[in-house]
C-alpha cells in the first residue's frame, strides 16, 4: 500500500494514512462485527427466554438488518459519485429502479410469452418465463445500470454543480414515472404499471444448491453481507488507483485536473457507471429482499435519505458511509416506529413518529451542516479541512493581491 | 504597426525546429480583442518570457496554448502536431504542462498524489486491473511512485512526500506545481508568473532552478513574469504585450532599450506623446 511503498522516507508529523494498518482494522472489525450478527442470529437467539426473543425481534428483527445491508450496498454505490469524484447526484434512485426491473424482467415469469421458458441455472426453470440464476442477474443488472449511468451521464456531466444535480433529480423522477405507466409501451406490457413484478424466483447460495424460501433470512444475510463487501472492496481499491487519484483531483480542482492530462469527461463517466453498477446491485438485492417491484418502491426520498446517509457518515469514507447507511436505515424502518410505540405507551399518547421521519431527518441534516460538517467518520482528507486553518488561506492574500495590481 | 508585422513574420518563418509555434493567434471575448493577430515560438531548450502590463492579454494567450480557450483565428504548433483546438487534457498529454498564477494545487491530495495525478496520461492500467490489483498495475503504481518521488527530491521538497499539499508552505506549493507540471513529462513547460509572492532571495534562487529544470528536464519554458529582475537574468528571448498585441520582441537587452516597451510600461512621455 502507500505508506509501504513510500518507506524509507521519514513521514511528515501529519502525513496522510492510504490504506495501511488503518484501514485493515476497519475491514477486520466490519468481517468480525458481520459473522457475529450471523452466529447471534443462527444459533443463539432461538435459545434466549422467550421475552428477550421479543424484544429483539421487535427492536432489531434480521429483516431489517438485511433491509439496511440494501442502503449500504446502494449508499456505497453513491459515495463514488458523490464522496469520491464530487458530482452532487439526487436522482440516483434511478439506478436502483433500473436494477429492481431488470431483476423483475429477467428471474420472473412476468415475460409470459415466453412460453416455454428460458432459463440458466434457475430454480424455476420450466416455467414461461426468462429465468436466470440470481448471480448471473446481479451482473446483468449492474452492467446494465453502468450503461444506463453512461447514457445519462453523456449529455449531463457536461453541467456544473447546481445544474448537474438538477438534472440528476430530473432523472430521479422521471425513470420511476416510467415504470409506472409503462404497462403498454406501444402495445407492450414492459412494467405491469402500479401492479409490479411479483413473486421473483427463490434464489440459491449456489447454482443448483437448495433455493431460500422467505424464511431463509440467516442465508439471505450471508449473502447480502457478501454484496456488500464486494462493492465497499471495489471503492476501497479503485480509490488507491490511477482512477480514484483522478476522481480526487477532478473533486479538489477541475481546471486543473485537466490541465494535468486528466480526461474530465472519460473520468467523471466511469464516477458513474461504477456507482450506478453499485446502485444496480442494490436494485436486484431489494427486489430479492422483497420479493416483488412495485413503481410505488422508488421514491424521491430514497435518494435524499442516501445522500443523508453519505453526508452523515462521512462523505469519501467508506466505512462511515456504511455506518450511516446502517443506522439511518435502521432508525427509518425499524427505530422510529419502536421508539414510537414505546413512547406512546409510557406517556400515554397518540404520536405518530414515523410520520415525522423527514422533520427528524431535516433537522439532523441541518444540524449536522452546522456542527459536524465533515460527518461522523469522515475521511482523514476532510478531517483536516474542517478543524484546521488552511494555511495558504492566509499566506496567499499577499499574492492575491499582487495578482490583482500587477 | 510596422515592428509587429516584422516581429510576426520572423517568428512565424522560424517554424519546424521550435518546441512551440503560434500563429497569427487571435482571440475575442465578445467585442473585445484580447490578443491580436500574435506569433510567437518556442526555441527548443529555449528559455523565453512573455511579459507586458496589465491586460496585455498574457494569460489569455497561454490559456490558448493550453487549449483552455479556442483562438478565434491562427494556430498553435505543439513540436510536429497541430493542437489547435484540442482539449486541455490531450495538449497535456501531449506534453505542454503548465503552472498557474495563483497556486492550484490538489489542496487534499498529498504531495507524491499531487504528482501521480499528473502521471495519468501516461498509465495505462484500467478499473479490472486496479480492482484485482494485477501484476501489471501493480508494478506500474511502484514505477509511479517512485518517479514523483524523484520529481519531488528534484524540485526539494522530498521530505514533504506524505503532507497534503494544502499545508506545505508557500515556497514548496510553488515547487509542488513545477514537479507535477514534470510529471507530465513535457516538451514545453509554462511558468504563470511563478515567483509571485516571493521575496528577492527566493527569486534569486529560482532562476538558477529555471535553468537546472530545463537543462536536466530538457524541456523549453516559457514565462509569465513581472519580476523584471528574473525577467532580465533568466530570459534568452523575451516577447512583449500589449493591450493584446505584441509590440517587441527579443533578448533582454534590446527590450530594456527599446522605446515602446518602456512606452507601454511607464506610459507616453509629454514630448513624445504631442510628437506623435
Amino acid at each position: 500500500m502507500a505508506t509501504e511503498l513510500a518507506q524509507g522516507r521519514q513521514p511528515a508529523p501529519n502525513a496522510a494514512d492510504l490504506g495501511g494498518h488503518h484501514q485493515r482494522r476497519w475491514v477486520l472489525v466490519f468481517a468480525v462485527l458481520a459473522l457475529a450478527v450471523y452466529l447471534f442470529y443462527r444459533f443463539l437467539l432461538p435459545n434466549l427466554p422467550d421475552s428477550t426473543q421479543t424484544t429483539f425481534q421487535g427492536w432489531l428483527p434480521l429483516l431489517s438488518v438485511n433491509e439496511a445491508l440494501v442502503w449500504v450496498i446502494a449508499a456505497v454505490g453513491l459515495n463514488i459519485v458523490v464522496g469520491y469524484a464530487g458530482l452532487l447526484d439526487l436522482g440516483f434512485v434511478a439506478f436502483w429502479a433500473i436494477g429492481g426491473y431488470t431483476a423483475g424482467w429477467i428471474m420472473s415469469s412476468f415475460f409470459y410469452q415466453v412460453k416455454n421458458g428460458f432459463s440458466i441455472f434457475s430454480t424455476a426453470s420450466g416455467q414461461p418465463g426468462i429465468h436466470l440464476n440470481w448471480w448471473l442477474v446481479l451482473l446483468v443488472a449492474g452492467l446494465f445500470c453502468a450503461f444506463c449511468g453512461i447514457i445519462i451521464g453523456a449529455p449531463t456531466l457536461r453541467l456544473k454543480s447546481d445544474y448537474l444535480a438538477l438534472v440528476t433529480l430530473g432523472f430521479g423522477e422521471i425513470i420511476p414515472q416510467v415504470f409506472k405507466n409503462g404497462e403498454s409501451v406501444f402495445g407492450f406490457n414492459l412494467t405491469n404499471g402500479v401492479k409490479g413484478i411479483a413473486p421473483l424466483d427463490e434464489i440459491t447460495v449456489v447454482p443448483g444448491g437448495k433455493s431460500l424460501g422467505p424464511f431463509d433470512l440467516e442465508t439471505k444475510y450471508l449473502l447480502f453481507v457478501g454484496i456488500a463487501a464486494f462493492c465497499v472492496f471495489v471503492s476501497l481499491r479503485i480509490r488507491e488507483g490511477r482512477l480514484g487519484r483522478a476522481w480526487l483531483a477532478i473533486r479538489e480542482d477541475e481546471l486543473a485536473a485537466s490541465m494535468m492530462g486528466v480526461p474530465l469527461m472519460r473520468s467523471k463517466l466511469a464516477a458513474y457507471a461504477v456507482g450506478a453498477f453499485m446502485g444496480g446491485l442494490a436494485g436486484v438485492v431489494y427486489a430479492v429482499h422483497v420479493n416483488s417491484v412495485f413503481s410505488d418502491q422508488f421514491s424521491f426520498s430514497i435518494s435524499i435519505i442516501l445522500l443523508a446517509m453519505v453526508v452523515l457518515g462521512g462523505m469519501g469514507n467508506v466505512w462511515g458511509v456504511i455506518v450511516g447507511a446502517l443506522l439511518l436505515a435502521w432508525f427509518n424502518s425499524t427505530g422510529l416506529p419502536q421508539f414510537g410505540d414505546w413512547f406512546n405507551g409510557q406517556f400515554n399518547t397518540e404520536v405518530n413518529f414515523p410520520s415525522y421521519n423527514f422533520l427528524i431527518f431535516g433537522s439532523l441534516l441541518v444540524l449536522m451542516m452546522l456542527f459536524r460538517r465533515e460527518g461522523f467518520f469522515p475521511e482523514t482528507r476532510t478531517r483536516q479541512v474542517l478543524q484546521e486553518p488552511e494555511r495558504t488561506g492566509l499566506e496567499s492574500v499577499g499574492a492575491d493581491l499582487e495578482g490583482v495590481t500587477s | 504597426m510596422t515592428d509587429t508585422s516584422v516581429a510576426g513574420a520572423s517568428a512565424g518563418a522560424r517554424g519546424a525546429g521550435d518546441a512551440l509555434t503560434a500563429t497569427g493567434v487571435t482571440v475575442r471575448f465578445g467585442g473585445l480583442i484580447a490578443v491580436r493577430d500574435v506569433s510567437f515560438s518556442i526555441p527548443q531548450g529555449g528559455i523565453v518570457s512573455l511579459i507586458g502590463p496589465n491586460g496585455a492579454g498574457k494569460t489569455t494567450f497561454f490559456n490558448v496554448l493550453t487549449g483552455l480557450y479556442k483562438p478565434h483565428k491562427g494556430r498553435v504548433v505543439l513540436g510536429d502536431t497541430d493542437v489547435t483546438g484540442r482539449s486541455p487534457h490531450t495538449i497535456a498529454s501531449m506534453g505542454m504542462a503548465r503552472t498557474f498564477q495563483n497556486i492550484r494545487l490538489f489542496g487534499l491530495m498529498t504531495a507524491t498524489e499531487n504528482v501521480m495525478v499528473a502521471m495519468h496520461s501516461h498509465m495505462r492500467s484500467g478499473l479490472l486491473g486496479t480492482i484485482f490489483r494485477m501484476p501489471g498495475q501493480r508494478h506500474e503504481e511502484h514505477a509511479s511512485r517512485e518517479f514523483a518521488h524523484e520529481l519531488l527530491d528534484f524540485v526539494g521538497i522530498g521530505g514533504t512526500a506524505d503532507q497534503y499539499a494544502r499545508n506545505l508552505s508557500y515556497g514548496d506549493q510553488r515547487r509542488l506545481e513545477v514537479a507535477r507540471a514534470l510529471a507530465l513529462k513535457p516538451s514545453v513547460l509554462l511558468l504563470d508568473e511563478p515567483t509571485a509572492g516571493m521575496n528577492p532571495q527566493e527569486s534569486a534562487r529560482f532562476v538558477d532552478f529555471v535553468h537546472r529544470v530545463r537543462d536536466e528536464k530538457q524541456v523549453s519554458v516559457l514565462l509569465i513574469e513581472h519580476d523584471m529582475s528574473v525577467v532580465m537574468r533568466v530570459s534568452e528571448r523575451i516577447t512583449v504585450l500589449d493591450q493584446g498585441e505584441k509590440i517587441a520582441e527579443g533578448g533582454p537587452d534590446e527590450i530594456r532599450s527599446n522605446p515602446r516597451v518602456v512606452e507601454a510600461y511607464l506610459g507616453r512621455t509629454g514630448t513624445e506623446g504631442s510628437a506623435r
